[in-house]
């Protein structure tokens, strides 16, 4: 017998159930069924892999994701569990300022990095200053990988500093005094002990690679990455089945990752894009 | 501690590191307020850009914090009685049910845009409208309203004082308004500056979802980038980050509270 307490309960969660179903499941229930409604039918799915322009963003795609999920990794793998281990006049501003970029939208961190890359930039001036020759980056792939880096740091280093913390010093005076080199040390005690830490902050970090596009689309539109393929499908295109085909590929790929990091650290990993 | 050769290294390092992130915030504050960035600072300073950029753009200002507002009370009043029950019943069905709302955060915003687009795009008056934008906020954001409630309920044992208050023969909207809500108020307040804050720097979701007449501040952002000098598109920045600064702030105090709180 349903009790007062279920029936409650059933009202309860009933507003959000009916929203997401109607404004969520259905609507990408659709794009699936209109993803194999195209040219290419059903094989829509498989053209990332098998189209050659689909996989050659998909390969970009996917390498420089990986290649900022590393750097990102060892950029705030030292500074976070320096900052977790010591104490010192101005640690909390030093912190503070780590953190400061944390919810930028994708856009504004394409506008930092036009700040530090642009054609009016500082790393073009300093370059001039020294070499004579403007360098600008910011427009192109490098742009990029440096703003999904500028996007990702802050985030990790409070992932890093929090699994830190919790680690226990002794571990490593210990290895220290049977001999351990500080790099060995890093390798054998701090490395395995923050590895869920760090495996879930590069589940986030690849993930929003990944799916952002913000940052691209201040940047350059004709930077080949699969977010980019997919917004000029659509609107330049008006090829909606393959936009839709290849942002549930998209989709299922950073689902994967999120889930796979999530399973294998056994806690919740949540992205903000 | 011992402070080696290492330390000074790594300090070096980290300080390199803050550099990179904060000199760019910095210098659009500075580009946006002098009167000829190439020039420099001897230019002098102005806030005639910021003007400029608030006669121009304040529609999607005022648009994107009207949509974000809406989209908070959206979700506080899907979200706490969502969390509430995904608290009280916890068994396969509601897990499913967590997995299902963390969704839309982990798909990438581009295909819930399109899947809003194809199954509502040729709604007219409702695709020509903000709360079409609403929509897609809310669903991006409503998770971290529901994580950040039922983590709260979680540590706060809410099932012990729930019981007592009913012992006590309070009824489930006294339980719900005196006891749960109060209770929950650290994980609430913590989840809302969350999703202002998201609400208002979407962008990944909203190019696709927006039209002329909703365009809203990140979606302007973009649109200074790439067609209006530099002093503009600082001027700009700056506008956002005086509404986001102030948020990021906020909810870095509340993290501590509920840490000082649930220790």
């Amino acid at each position: 017998m349903p009790n007062r307490e279920t029936k409650l309960h059933l009202l309860l969660i009933a507003p959000v159930a009916i929203c997401f179903t109607a404004f969520f499941l259905i609507p990408l229930g659709k794009l699936f069924l209109i993803g194999g409604s195209g040219e290419f039918g059903w094989m829509a799915y498989t053209a990332v892999f098998t189209e050659r322009r689909y996989v050659e963003s998909m390969i970009t795609t996917v390498l420089l994701s990986l290649l900022v999920t590393l750097v990102t990794l060892v950029i705030s793998g030292i500074a976070g569990v320096f900052l977790a281990r010591n104490q010192f006049a101005g640690h909390s501003v030093l912190t503070a300022m780590l953190t400061l970029p944390l919810a930028f939208p994708g856009v504004v961190i394409g506008f930092m990095i036009i700040m530090l890359g642009g054609r009016q930039g500082l790393f073009p001036a300093l370059t001039e200053w020294v070499s004579g020759e403007r360098v600008v980056f910011a427009y192109s792939l490098v742009g990029l990988f440096v703003g999904y880096i500028y996007f990702s740091i802050p985030r990790t280093i409070l992932t890093v500093m929090a699994a830190a913390e919790k680690l226990d010093p002794r571990l490593e005076e210990a290895a220290r005094s049977l001999g351990a080199r500080p790099l060995q040390v890093v390798a054998h005690v701090v490395v395995p002990a923050l590895y869920p830490a760090l495996l879930a902050a590069g589940a986030i970090c690849f993930a929003t690679a990944m799916g952002a596009f913000g940052t691209a689309f201040t940047l350059a539109t004709k930077i080949n990455v699969l977010p980019m393929v997919i917004y000029t499908e659509f609107t330049m295109q008006a090829n909606i089945a393959m936009a839709a085909a290849l942002s549930f590929v998209l989709g299922l790929i950073t689902w994967l990752a999120l889930g796979l990091a999530r399973s294998l650290t056994g806690n919740s990993v949540a992205a903000a894009a | 501690m011992k402070r080696s050769i290492h330390f000074r290294w790594l300090l070096v390092f980290t300080l390199c590191v803050s550099m990179f992130l904060v000199l760019p915030v910095v210098m659009s504050i500075m580009a946006g307020l002098t009167k000829n960035y190439f020039v420099g600072l001897s230019s002098g300073l102005t806030l005639d850009w910021v003007i400029k950029v608030w006669s121009e753009y304040h529609r999607s200002i005022v648009l994107s914090v009207g949509i974000a507002l809406a989209c908070l009370m959206c979700t506080l009043l899907l979200g706490i009685p969502a969390a509430y029950v995904l608290f009280k019943r916890s068994n396969a069905w509601t897990r499913t049910a967590e997995e299902l709302l963390m969704m839309p955060v982990a798909l990438p915003g581009i295909a819930t845009a399109l899947a809003l687009i194809t199954m509502y795009g040729a709604v007219g008056e409702f695709r020509s409208h903000w709360s079409f934008i609403l929509v897609g906020h809310v669903l991006f954001t409503l998770p971290f309203m529901v994580r950040s409630v039922l983590a709260v309920m979680h540590s706060i044992e809410l099932n012990i004082l729930e019981e007592g208050a009913r012992s006590l023969g309070a009824s489930f909207r006294q339980r719900f308004f005196q006891v749960v809500l109060p209770n929950c108020a650290p994980g609430i307040l913590a989840g809302s500056l969350m999703v202002l804050t998201l609400s208002m720097g979407e962008f990944n979701m909203t190019l696709l979802l927006h039209t002329p007449f909703t365009q809203t501040l990140p979606v302007g952002l973009a649109d200074a980038y790439a067609s209006l000098r530099i002093e503009v598109a600082s001027a700009y920045t700056v506008i956002f980050f005086f509404i986001l600064i102030p948020l990021l702030v906020a909810m870095q105090a509340s993290k501590r509270l509920t840490q000082s709180k649930t220790n």
